[in-house]
């Protein structure tokens, strides 16, 4: 058994990337994420791993940072909050173009605009279908406590490296806030230059040594049909990532009447709701996407014919239960539920709307 | 005398440049680029640093210099190449990294990172190629556009007034105590060339010695924008762009040279 | 057992930081824990609260409308917080500073006067292990030796020397906690 710490998410994400081996944290403070940076300026990676911290100027020039590290075959690690989040979209888009791993966590808060500093699940549609501009996909993993931030992490780069691409940990404020129990994975060393070479010769820029073409790092292509083929090949990627890396958690639903969809804090805090329904004696079960991309659409598919109506939860106006709905293909009914711009929903309003659900309101 | 005789090897006296690749060169001819890149591959080729050296291109003309550069190169969004090469050097730091930009890039859009790469004093090398307007969108004003310029977005000249005044980037980042050599130079004649090299030499060296930016700009000429012949191109630089933007050393070891705070002064 | 507790105050009472020893005194002992503050806007004007679960169990919800605790120093999470306490649940005052005492019959009532015992202790700092303490011995959902370890990972290093004292803070509020309501 690892380390056992009590830690806020912030935290825990932070001292799970020196442990994962981390090369590089670009970063930008903004709250409700700014313990992420003040704990790695604080823990000084540097002693122990060689881990390079930095404080950039702003988050456009953090996540080319991040694009310039990544493009080298280094394991670099970014972290901001939904309006940082919009500034990194530019850097994003390229990251993706080029086909760099990184990993990228959002502690998103509520919006539009400044919008507030509490938590918030409405860049849902940012993280998931797009963000930035052009036609590119990210792997985005939404944890649902403190121990899921630390581990997914390591799962980040795991999938970051398989599929050269960049990978977003989506929690909120809450996740992030909180402390939980934490178990934290012993240290792995970071990869040296020698294994680096070995394993990312083929593409990354670190020098070119005569044995090889140079590489070149780059999102242009001016011949159209070069771009395509280009599209074609990121499309075929994101195509193995849905058949290969979804990821989700059924709570109580074998014998569910209903289901309750959320991710993230709003499934934590459907549990809750679960829990309070079932002691009413209604029959209704937690479906948790951990993965919000790719979604789990055939999983949740397979409950058409099982359930009488879905009820999608999330702190935003309604993103999430769009893919709820292109998941089941209007075979069952789906209502959203959700308190927003930076009000977090009671696990008894949740259970309210699900009653309201059921009488058909 | 035959062909063969002429091109006999005792002959030559000049070859491309071993890191130069054979791609045709995207530039308009006359234009000063084609020749800041040989000279800086050049440079590279002699301090035997082609393995150990990633440049950095940006949003502009020389967007695709790295066709043309047979180095590991990176595309960087326009004007975040001082970002991206903050990541590559501090997650390698014994690795020799340059940033490539153009005016837009650099002094426009991303002044931001231009001013912070160099206050921070990170031990990378910018190559700056100035000539005062856009040339790949189509010869729009620019940030370094001089007074009265005409351009497709001045059309009446640049008017002070409406449009501010042309950005003296250089001189201005020269008083950060980050950079440690900053200096401008052109290409124009054979004299300039072997002085731009003199400068990418030292550039390179003061870079090896991890002292802080090593800067260097290339006032170049525009043909296209301007709308001149190259020779008339020139003779308009030098007549226009250098009294603006004079020649020479700006700040050398970390200190500015007295003319220039002179010139920074008034 | 899962215990669902919302602890309330000023800032500067200790407030977050008796939450996080409670927690940490609950990982000591294998149970599952979750910390989450209020935090923002809501701390402005000097209240603070956090909600601290205790659990053998998975812990679903970490932000609660209703709780097993209530854990009360200041009049206005007296206003807020006295209507959250579940039926037969526990609400738990420092009278300090209170001028309209909590008035529900359907929940069990103490109070203890850890400012005033805190003081004349000579150190007002362990005002917060003094209600820790009172809480402990109403509830006793996590031991003594586990709030000692607990202490010493969540305070730093160079503070350990502090933990008999707030050992003896935790002790004078097992002793002192006065029921009120069924008195």
């Amino acid at each position: 058994m690892g380390e056992l710490k009590l830690m806020k998410g912030n935290e825990a994400i932070a001292e799970a990337a020196i442990r994962a081996g981390v090369d590089a944290y670009f970063g930008y403070p903004i709250t409700p994420q700014s313990e992420v940076i003040e704990y790695l300026m604080a823990e000084q990676p540097e002693n122990r791993t060689g881990m390079v911290v930095l404080q950039a100027e702003s988050e456009l020039a953090a996540i080319n940072m991040v694009y310039g590290a990544a493009a080298a075959g280094k394991k670099v690690f970014t972290s901001s909050s939904s309006p940082g989040i919009s500034l990194y979209q530019e850097g994003i888009s390229y990251i993706a173009g080029a086909e760099l791993p990184c990993v990228i966590a959002n502690v998103v808060r509520g919006g539009p605009g400044l919008g507030t500093i509490q938590p918030s699940q409405a860049d849902y549609f940012q993280s998931t279908k797009g963000g930035g501009h052009g036609d590119y996909r990210l792997y985005v993993l939404a944890p649902s406590s403190v121990q899921e931030m630390a581990d997914f992490i390591q799962l980040g780069f795991d999938i970051a490296y398989k599929y050269r691409n960049p990978v977003m940990i989506q929690s909120d404020g809450m996740i992030g806030q909180m402390m939980e129990k934490v178990e934290l994975a012993d240290q792995r060393p970071r990869w040296t230059d020698e294994e680096i070479k070995q394993m990312h010769d083929s593409w990354a820029a670190f020098g070119k040594g005569d044995h090889r073409e140079r590489n070149i790092i780059t999102s242009l292509d001016l011949d159209s049909s070069k771009q395509e083929k280009h599209n074609h090949h990121l499309q075929a990627k994101y195509r193995k990532m849905e058949e290969n890396e979804v990821l989700f958690e059924e709570i109580n639903c074998e014998d569910a009447d209903y289901l309750i969809v959320a991710y993230g804090s709003s499934a934590r805090i459907s549990m809750k709701s679960v829990d309070l329904a079932r002691a009413k004696g209604i029959k209704v079960g937690l479906f948790r996407p951990i993965t919000l991309y790719p979604f789990p659409m055939k999983q949740l598919n397979a409950y058409v014919g099982k359930v009488k109506a879905i009820l999608s939860v999330e702190m935003s106006a309604g993103q999430l239960i769009e893919d709820v709905k292109l998941a089941v293909e209007c075979n069952i009914p789906v209502k959203h539920f959700g308190r927003y711009g930076g009000m977090i929903h009671s696990p008894e309003e949740v259970l309210t709307a699900l009653e309201n659900l059921i009488k058909g309101e | 005398m035959d062909i063969k005789d002429i091109v006999k090897e005792e002959n030559l006296v000049y070859s491309k440049t071993n890191l130069m690749t054979n791609n045709v060169l995207s530039y308009c001819p006359g234009c000063g680029h084609g020749t800041a890149h040989r000279i800086i591959m050049e440079v590279i080729d002699e301090l035997g640093l082609q393995s150990q050296t990633i440049g950095v291109a940006p949003v502009g003309c020389s967007v695709l210099a790295y066709d043309f550069m047979n180095i590991d190169m990176i595309q960087a969004a326009h004007g975040r190449a001082p970002a991206v090469a903050t990541g590559l050097k501090r997650t390698m730091p014994d690795k020799c990294i340059f940033t490539y930009q153009g005016d837009g890039d650099l002094a426009a859009i991303g002044t931001a990172e231009t001013i912070h790469v160099c206050n921070r004093g990170e031990d990378i090398t910018m190559f700056f190629i100035n000539n005062g307007i856009y040339g790949m969108t189509g010869g729009q004003m620019a940030p370094t556009t001089l007074e009265g310029m005409k351009t497709a977005t001045s059309p009446y000249g640049r008017d002070l007034k409406k449009m501010g005044n042309p950005l003296k980037i250089t001189e201005l980042i020269a008083q950060l105590p980050g950079t440690y050599y900053v200096t401008r130079q052109a290409v124009h004649t054979p004299a300039a060339v072997r002085k731009t090299k003199k400068a990418v030499f030292k550039a390179f060296e003061v870079q090896k010695e991890k002292k802080g930016i090593s800067f260097v700009e290339i006032v170049s000429n525009c043909n296209s924008g301007w709308k001149l012949p190259p020779v008339k191109a020139n003779q308009w630089m030098v007549e226009h762009m250098f009294p603006f933007y004079p020649m020479g050393d700006i700040k050398v070891d970390g200190h500015l040279v007295n003319s220039n705070k002179a010139e920074v002064k008034s | 057992m899962t215990e669902e507790i919302i602890i309330a105050g000023f800032g500067g009472q200790g407030v977050l930081s008796m939450g996080k020893i409670l927690a940490y005194s609950g990982i000591m002992q294998d149970q599952e824990v979750s910390w989450m503050p209020s935090y923002g806007p809501e701390m402005r004007g000097g209240t603070a609260n956090v909600t601290v679960i205790v659990s053998d169990d998975r812990i679903s919800s970490p932000v609660l409308n209703f709780y097993d605790t209530a854990i009360i120093l200041n009049q206005q999470s007296m206003d807020k917080f006295e209507k959250t306490v579940k039926p037969g649940g526990l609400l738990l005052f420092d009278p300090n500073g209170i001028t309209h005492p909590p008035q529900r019959k359907d929940i069990k009532i103490f109070k203890i006067e850890a400012a005033r015992l805190s003081a004349e202790m000579g150190n007002t700092k362990i005002f917060n292990m003094v209600v820790l303490g009172a809480y402990l011995k109403l509830k006793p959902i996590v031991k003594l030796e586990n709030v000692i370890r607990g202490l010493k990972k969540s305070i730093p290093e160079r503070y350990h020397k502090l933990i008999p004292m707030n050992e003896e803070a935790l002790t004078m509020g097992m002793a002192n906690s006065v029921e009120i309501f069924p008195a």
